[in-house]
């Protein structure tokens, strides 16, 4: 190995254009955080990525069980990836819980890096082996290296002043600085990030860097380690990129909106897995003007909404499922009472407190209907964390020019997990100012329920104006006036109205952009956070020679004006979501298509795959 | 901010809707007193939004003309506090009843007074659903009959001020439907009150719950029954202002001032940082039968939640700016490729 070797006891790395790894450990083990790093160092350096993490919904579930398993997945590439990988390369394990809530996931012949020192009789047990899988045999279809990292860990901190257990809380770092030197990551992203955060000065920030340096240096000594592997920068489109979750795009994205419509933003929120960071992210940007109002509960959090709305701020509450359900009757006021709201129900795998931190689409329906009485909603979805930038800022413009609530779907996919972002140039993004009315609109008299003619929108006019004093209320409104009116007539129009108001929207939506065979036999149609996997699927799968179309819709209620003539003609509609077949009942209901399902609630995104091996199987169908 | 003091007359302020509550509600002295008290107050009329929940005493708004919102059942104090956070220049009412403040938006009720955002809540307490013809409400006596307590309510009732205080709003107050003078007294100093005030309106339900505060109300009675609280002065009631509150070790207790001598009588304290005096005064009557202390319990300063926020936006624009989109989208650290 010598005569390869660099001067920093580098051997040549391997050159590989792609690698799935996925960093897993005991919850309290900092694998989110290794993960977290490893992805930064590698976005600095180049490489495409996209992330999947996944921890429990409990804080500190039970140590070294299976329950208490988190894990990071990250995939990174020299080339243009969608997903964070189907099955993992590499493995790093904590402990025998992680490797054995992981092992079905990987690749044959995958590398497992193990933490041997956890490796121990109690750690087995709770981890439910009856032998130690490092010994008895049963991993020879993977390749296995193992450190002691625990007792690598408490050398390498002796002198940084950290003592006793708080040492061992360093492990993630060594295990970070090892994974560092097999990957040919560089350290000095994690030594700013470490520094930054814990200080200079810092005995912790001492304790990573030493624990880092010490993974790294274990590499570069120890023989078994010394076959490493390179993934060169990927040739992305020129520009200036920064590595995003979509709860921070979700958050910029309300900024960027407010910014487009000139007006202050508002946040009514309460905290929920696995919205709340975006509630977090938004209480750090308070030099935007950005209110955040954290309320005593989700009821709470869209009233103060409601009434930042018709104060005339851009406002905005943000939830998952079991929030969307007791905010529906203030959404349904927002509606009746014709004020723009958006509302982000970051969905997460229910019913109920179903799995707070997996993922499913299952809100769809309820986005859609889940109101009482006639009360259409736009409902817009995000596909990717860039993506859910400028989806709030559609959000926005739809909200405050057809004063209306939208619903903006994300989910803890899209939520948690990142990609490298070509930075929008801030110049170049919509605008879309506000004018409040500010003088009556009937001789001398203010009609707060007069429609502009083009978009069927009701005028703003705000608290404080003179003049415009008026009330708005759940009670029905004469048609005009906004007066308390109960005649049935005036119901009907009043309810044909709203809803021509939303369907109007329609017209003002971009058209569908079809990727791959355009006139393909048969089109995916996706919504939400299963593009990635779709798109790598069919890429896949038209690289096997299948013929292919996909669409991503964005734009779920009112759907695109141009989706009838997309569907048109195909002999298969394939539409794979996560849920039960909620999006294929909106479209045969629409277009009378008879769209197949490709169905999964498994609280994990679509691995690329299995859109693959459902294309094949329908290809075949097709062709026999 | 600088206020402009408008001259207005009592029919600014009343809007075209018409009024329909039921004839004799008390809701119609309470509208006028309010609508009078608005003229008074001078504020620009756009500058004020009532919000309301539902309930007949929700109906409120619709009858004023400036800016309001009838909103939904027991949500007002939660739309109200967003208003008031987005706009710290408006004066914003709430309007709510006992069913309404105090069952189904309990919560928003309590989270409003501890922050203490800039609101004026009143509560039109009647102790009765009115709207759906006639239900006990959480204000309702024990052993109340009515349509869904056929054999007397087991419901143990709150008291509103007990619980306002107990929530640590800085403002509380009663007064009633029937004593427009004092109800604008209070509500004069209510909105000179920076932070969440609170006003228990007992409010008269002609059809449903007549007479509840009658012992308050009837000519016969209301002297022996009236206990005004006027800050810095000894609580003293009675025709001839023979009795009077002492606290004792087992809270506030009624005596007769000639057995005690005057200087044994509480003198009220409505601006003592503490509640404990001011809510012993709150259990002294329930239901309310026999002497009731009228006025205002507390009148304390605390930050107002709205101040606080503006000054975070101004403190955090001092530190860094007044925010800077394209830096913001490289916060998270950025590299360019060629």
């Amino acid at each position: 190995m010598s005569s390869d070797t660099e001067t920093d006891g580098r051997p040549t790395p391997e050159k590989i254009d792609r690698v799935v790894i996925r960093f897993a450990g005991d919850s309290g083990d900092g694998m989110q955080l290794a993960g977290t790093q490893f992805t930064a160092s590698s976005a600095m350096f180049g490489n495409d990525l996209a992330t999947l993490p996944n921890f429990p919904a409990e804080i500190r579930a039970p140590a070294g069980t299976i329950a208490g398993v988190s894990s990071f997945q990250v995939h990174i590439a020299d080339w243009d990836i969608l997903t964070p990988g189907d099955r993992p390369d590499c493995l790093i394990a904590m402990n025998p819980a992680a490797l054995k809530a992981n092992i079905d996931d990987l690749k044959p012949g995958a590398l497992i890096i193990v933490n041997r020192d956890a490796f121990d009789d109690r750690n087995l047990t709770k981890a439910g082996y009856d032998a130690n899988p490092l010994k008895d045999g049963s991993l020879s279809g993977f390749h296995v290296l193992t450190a002691p990292m625990e007792e690598l860990t408490k050398q390498a901190l002796v002198g940084t002043g950290v003592k006793g257990r708080a040492v061992l809380r360093s492990k993630n770092f060594f295990a970070l600085g090892l994974m560092s030197w097999m990957y040919s990551r560089p350290l000095e992203p994690v030594e700013e990030w470490n520094i930054g955060k814990f200080g200079a000065d810092s005995p912790i920030a001492a304790a990573n860097s030493a624990a880092l340096k010490a993974g790294y240096n274990y590499g570069i000594t120890t023989e078994e380690f010394h076959h490493t592997f390179e993934v060169k920068p990927a040739s992305l489109p020129q520009g200036e990129y920064t590595n995003v979750t979509g709860n921070a795009a979700l958050a910029w994205g309300l900024i960027a909106g407010a910014r487009a419509a000139d007006l202050p933003l508002f946040l009514g929120s309460y905290p929920i897995t696995p919205a709340t960071s975006i509630l977090e992210e938004l209480a750090k940007q308070k030099h935007f003007g950005v209110k955040t109002f954290q309320a005593e509960d989700e009821i709470a959090a869209v009233g103060t909404a409601v009434g930042a709305a018709f104060a005339g701020n851009l406002a905005a509450t943000t939830t998952s499922g079991p929030g969307l359900a007791l905010k529906s009757e203030s959404i349904s006021l927002a509606f009746m009472m014709e004020l723009p709201l958006i509302v982000i129900d970051v969905q997460r795998a229910g019913p109920s407190t179903g799995m707070p931190t997996r993922v499913e689409q299952s809100d769809l329906l309820f986005a859609m209907y889940g109101r009482h009485g006639e009360a259409p909603l736009p409902v817009l979805a995000a596909a990717t964390p860039a993506d859910a930038f400028s989806t709030a800022i559609e959000a926005a413009r739809i909200a405050t020019k057809y004063m209306t609530p939208v619903i903006l779907l994300s989910d803890g996919y899209v939520a948690n997990s990142s990609e490298p972002w070509l930075i929008p140039d801030v110049a170049s993004l919509p605008k879309f100012p506000v004018s409040f009315t500010t003088k009556p609109n009937d001789g001398d008299k203010f009609l707060p329920y007069v429609r502009d003619p083009e978009t069927l929108a009701r005028p703003w006019a705000i608290p404080g104006t003179p003049g415009l004093e008026h009330r708005l209320g759940g009670l029905e409104k004469q048609n005009l006036t906004g007066a308390v009116a109960y005649d049935g007539e005036n119901h009907q129009v009043m309810t044909e109205l709203r809803a021509a108001k939303i369907d109007a929207i329609r017209k003002d939506i971009p058209p569908i952009t079809v990727h791959g065979d355009a006139d393909a036999k048969i089109l995916v149609l996706g919504w939400g956070s299963t593009f990635g996997a779709i798109r790598a699927g069919v890429l896949n799968a038209r690289r096997n020679g299948l013929s292919v179309a996909h669409a991503q819709i964005r734009h779920l209620n009112p759907l695109p004006p141009d989706l009838g003539d997309v569907l048109e003609g195909r002999e298969v509609v394939l539409i794979p979501e996560l849920n039960a077949g909620q999006f294929s009942k909106l479209i045969r209901a629409e277009y009378l298509v008879d769209a197949i399902t490709l169905s999964k609630m498994e609280g994990d995104p679509f691995k690329s795959g299995e859109i693959e091996d459902k294309l094949i199987e329908l290809c075949r169908g097709l062709n026999s | 901010m600088t206020i402009e003091v408008k001259d207005y007359k009592r029919s600014d302020f009343q809007a075209a809707q018409e009024v329909r509550w039921c004839p004799g509600c008390g809701d119609y002295t309470i509208l006028a007193s309010v609508q009078t008290f608005l003229a008074e107050m001078g504020i620009a009329r756009e500058n004020h939004v009532f919000i309301s929940g539902i309930g007949c005493s929700s109906r409120f708004p619709y009858y004023v003309n400036t800016y309001g919102m009838h909103s939904i059942h027991g949500r007002a104090p939660a739309i109200a506090s967003g208003v008031a956070s987005a706009n710290p220049d408006l004066t914003v009412w709430v309007i709510t009843g006992d069913g309404d403040g105090l069952s189904i938006g309990g919560n928003h009720l309590i989270h409003a007074l501890r922050r203490n955002v800039n609101l004026n809540i009143m509560l039109f307490n009647n102790q009765i659903y009115g709207l759906t013809k006639g239900q006990y409400s959480p204000t309702s006596e024990l052993g109340k009959k009515t349509k869904t307590s056929p054999m007397g309510s087991i419901d143990y009732p709150f008291n509103p001020v007990s619980l306002a205080l107990g929530a640590e709003a800085t403002f509380v107050a009663r007064t009633i439907d029937m004593d427009r003078k004092h109800m604008t007294d209070v509500l004069r100093a209510a909105s000179q009150h920076r932070g969440t005030s609170f006003i228990e309106i007992y409010q008269n339900c002609n059809v449903f719950n007549d007479k509840a505060f009658i012992e308050l109300t009837s000519r016969e009675t209301r002297d022996d029954n009236r206990v005004y609280l006027e800050h810095g002065k000894p609580i003293l009631f009675g025709p001839d202002n023979e009795f009077g509150i002492r606290i004792g070790e087992l809270g506030a207790e009624i005596v007769e001032v000639s057995a005690v001598g005057v200087d044994a009588i509480q003198v009220h304290n409505a601006e003592d940082p503490e509640p404990g005096v001011a809510f012993a005064l709150s259990r002294l009557s329930r239901g309310p039968h026999g002497p009731t202390p009228l006025g205002i319990f507390r009148d304390v300063e605390r930050a107002v939640y709205e101040d606080m926020m503006v000054a975070h936006i101004d403190e955090a624009q001092a530190a860094r700016g007044t925010g800077d989109l394209a830096a913001l989208l490289r916060s998270g650290g950025s590299w360019t490729t060629e």
